[in-house]
């Protein structure tokens, strides 16, 4: 195979992975490892570094469209980014003494989680009295809906907050923007409705992956020659994927994209047991 | 009254220019990397890949005074490198839009919440994390 067979071929799996991404709000970041380690067999720090890019490309190309609409709570972003970005530089550094065949297991169980996370129910309901804490930082908002805007009150400050620091950490480790792990703090601890948390979460995804790659960047983890095709796939097929997003239905798409990525994470946890990385 | 309208606008007008600064960054950042990759195929496309192993990216990759210095040479790697390195400033210079965007409100609790974010990252990058 050459450079540019192996280019090319990235490229369509980048675009496929763009695409899943979005559809399914897992990133790209998720896809792009087990592309480009089981299949091409690529090393797992270079796959990582390439995720890092992957997450930020996604990350930055959809949130751009939601800012504009409204949704994104940017002061809960704000606050929550303390948490993340302090997770993912704890994750960058922990990752130098993490065994990759470890970090391989890791990245298996998280896609599992994240699997059953897109399949579940979301809060929808706005929460009417929020925590005292919510007031205090000014973390109450509202939202547009079709029925005009909907205020909403946030709880659990402390919780959502200790999750996100978990969520940066695994990004940090793996290279993922952990989305999943974000939805759950803000939907199930924060009872925040889930438009709001999700759009959130994606914008955060974007700079927790920055705090780790400044750091993965420096270590020689990204290199251009997967950089390139990552970037410029992930990015067609992210704005593909927000295009499509208001035609079809995606139920049936999560419960096919979640069962595929199960298997993927079931080989990923094997291989990484067998010592394979 | 009045001055709850203004507020509301300034937000506004913020988020949508939060909105342009992640839209353009994504796309400069894009079209570099379709630029330097094209080249890069151009002048290595038929080398095979090596990726099995793990060398580690040498100096040339992995600061922006090497990345500028290969840039002079016209080396196609380097302009990719770059296009990475918009990408991963685009966030960034989010949160500083938003920065601005709070002193403007005078909002003091997100001045300072927005400026322990801005320090986490700083000391990600020059805190010598890459050992």
């Amino acid at each position: 195979m050459t450079i540019l067979t192996f280019t090319l071929i990235l490229l369509l799996g980048a675009y496929l992975a763009g695409l899943a991404g979005s559809l399914t709000g897992l990133g790209g970041g998720v896809v792009i490892i087990p592309l480009l380690t089981l299949f091409f067999h690529v090393d797992i720090r270079y796959a990582i570094g390439a995720a890092l890019v992957a997450s930020i490309a996604t990350s930055s190309g959809s949130a751009s469209a939601y800012v504009k609409e409204g949704i994104t709570n940017i002061r809960l972003g704000m606050f929550l980014e303390i948490a993340t970005t302090a997770g993912a530089v704890l994750g960058a550094i922990l990752a130098i003494y993490t065994p990759v065949n470890l970090v391989a297991i890791l990245f298996g169980c998280t896609l599992i989680f994240s699997a059953a996370m897109t399949l579940r129910k979301k809060h929808e309901g706005a929460l009417q009295e929020g925590s005292k804490l919510s007031y205090k930082l000014k973390l109450n908002s509202s939202y547009p809906t079709k029925e005009g805007e909907v205020e909403y009150k946030l709880t659990n400050i402390g919780a959502g907050f200790s999750i996100m620091t978990v969520a940066g950490l695994l990004s940090g480790l793996l290279g993922i923007g952990s989305g999943a792990l974000k939805v759950l703090a803000m939907d199930s601890a924060m009872k925040i409705p889930f438009r709001v948390s999700t759009t959130t979460s994606n914008f955060m995804v974007g700079v927790t992956a920055a705090a780790s790659a400044v750091v993965y960047l420096q270590r020689g983890y990204i290199d251009p020659g997967i950089a390139f095709p990552v970037i410029v796939g992930v990015l067609a097929g992210a704005f593909t994927g927000s295009k499509l997003l208001m035609k079809i239905d995606v139920k049936k798409l999560k419960l096919i994209f979640s069962i595929a990525i199960t298997l993927i994470a079931i080989n990923m946890i094997y291989n990484g047991f067998n010592h394979k990385f | 009254m009045d001055t709850k309208e203004n507020k509301k606008m300034t937000d506004y007008d913020v988020e949508q220019l939060i909105g342009q600064v992640l839209r353009y960054g994504v796309l400069i950042s894009g079209i570099i990397a379709i630029i330097g990759g094209i080249l890069y195929l151009v002048q290595q496309g038929m080398g095979i890949p090596d990726y099995g192993t793990f060398h580690g990216e040498t100096a040339g990759f992995t600061s922006l005074t090497g990345i500028i210095e290969g840039l002079k040479n016209g080396n196609a790697t380097e302009i990719i490198q770059l296009g990475v390195v918009v990408m991963i400033a685009t966030p960034i210079l989010r949160i500083i839009f938003s920065l601005v965007s709070f002193v403007v409100e005078k909002d003091k609790l997100y001045i300072f919440i927005t400026l322990i974010v801005l320090a986490i990252i700083t000391f990600s990058m020059f805190g010598g994390l890459k050992v």
